[in-house]
């Protein structure tokens, strides 16, 4: 994508294809849905706020899982809140994505032998695209992770038909039927 | 001003023999009754023109397994906003009969403590609007601060200080 041109107030002409606009447009506005389960998110609250700015990324937490285009999961998933975090995931629109925040909710963390309360892992209730280590993770992980979902998204190809392509594989007998 | 001699003074004058176990803990008044009497001293304590202990700031269970007819206790503490001044109700009761009568009549603060309190000790207050677990999930079928679980190995070796640079 031609984009390192410097910003000179000329005008001019970019040239680039669809999939690279689609992706540079989703990945600078990476809006996370706001809300925190722990320890966690008092770190995450830390990476939103002036000292670290998450908002110079284009990265600005939304009030409501309809707005939102990832997760954080921040912080000890119960058993109780399990349910809740997989309900707002699926009330999010697609695309989107889940940054399991803490060794809590990558895999139970210091819950793992003796906790009867915790999920091993956001991951056994909704897919996750970025896991970011530590307990909490500093604001810098945090960063790290949004940077890491940024690579992930700019190589993604949102024009092609891969569900269509998943079906025509699945199903080639009833591609093929007409010519029989 | 109420001193802890004056409102112990009080509650014996009203309730005989049903209020023992008196302690200081930290200067805290600290007293034990039964539990038919809960309720009324609760109410006593709400209305009373002197004591207007109008505050519940805490209702908890606590597991004593090894005690033989008293394995559970159920605490209230009991706040005077008016007055600044605190007070700590206990009532013990036994494993096979773990039943209380509920505070809500009287605190209406005392309905997401008890269902808590059932939560994790499985104690049922009769006459609560509401009684199921508030914390954990529904399809839990124990109870889990009750000490018939193992606490953490205290031999393990990966957590000593040296091993964080501590």
């Amino acid at each position: 994508m031609v984009m390192e041109q410097p910003k000179t107030g000329e005008g001019g002409i970019i040239l680039t294809n669809a999939e690279d606009l689609m992706n540079w447009a989703r990945l600078s506005s990476l809006w996370p849905m706001g809300f925190g389960l722990a320890c966690c998110a008092i770190e995450m609250m830390a990476s939103f706020a002036s000292h670290y700015d998450l908002e110079r990324f284009g990265i600005f937490p939304r009030p409501s899982p309809r707005h939102s285009d990832v997760m954080i999961v921040a912080g000890t998933v119960t058993f109780k809140m399990a349910d809740r975090v997989r309900r707002l995931y699926e009330q999010m629109p697609e695309p989107r994505y889940v940054i399991s925040m803490g060794s809590c909710s990558n895999c139970g963390g210091p819950y793992w032998d003796h906790g009867y309360h915790v999920v091993k892992g956001v991951d056994r209730i909704i897919p996750v695209d970025v896991y970011v280590p530590g307990c909490p993770p500093r604001p810098e992980a945090l960063i790290g992770g949004f940077m890491k979902l940024q690579e992930k998204i700019r190589r993604e190809h949102p024009l092609a038909p891969t569900y269509l392509m998943e079906i025509m594989a699945n199903e080639p007998v009833a591609a093929q039927s007409p010519a029989v | 001003m109420l001193s802890n001699q004056k409102v112990a003074e009080t509650l014996v004058k009203k309730f005989g023999d049903d209020v023992f176990d008196f302690e200081e803990p930290y200067g805290l008044l600290t007293l034990s009754t039964t539990r038919e009497q809960i309720l009324p001293m609760l109410e006593f304590l709400f209305n009373h023109e002197k004591i207007k202990g109008n505050f519940l700031t805490d209702l908890t269970g606590v597991h004593f397994p090894d005690w033989k007819g008293q394995e559970f206790a159920v605490v209230y503490h009991v706040h005077s906003l008016v007055h600044n001044f605190r007070l700590r109700i206990k009532v013990y009761l036994s494993e096979a009969d773990l039943h209380i009568p509920s505070a809500t009549p009287v605190y209406s603060s005392a309905n997401w403590m008890e269902r808590e309190t059932y939560d994790f000790f499985g104690i049922i207050f009769d006459g609560h609007p509401n009684l199921i677990r508030i914390l954990n999930i529904e399809e839990m079928d124990y109870f889990p601060m009750r000490k018939q679980y193992p606490l953490e190995d205290a031999t393990r070796e990966d957590k000593l200080d040296a091993l964080f640079g501590r």
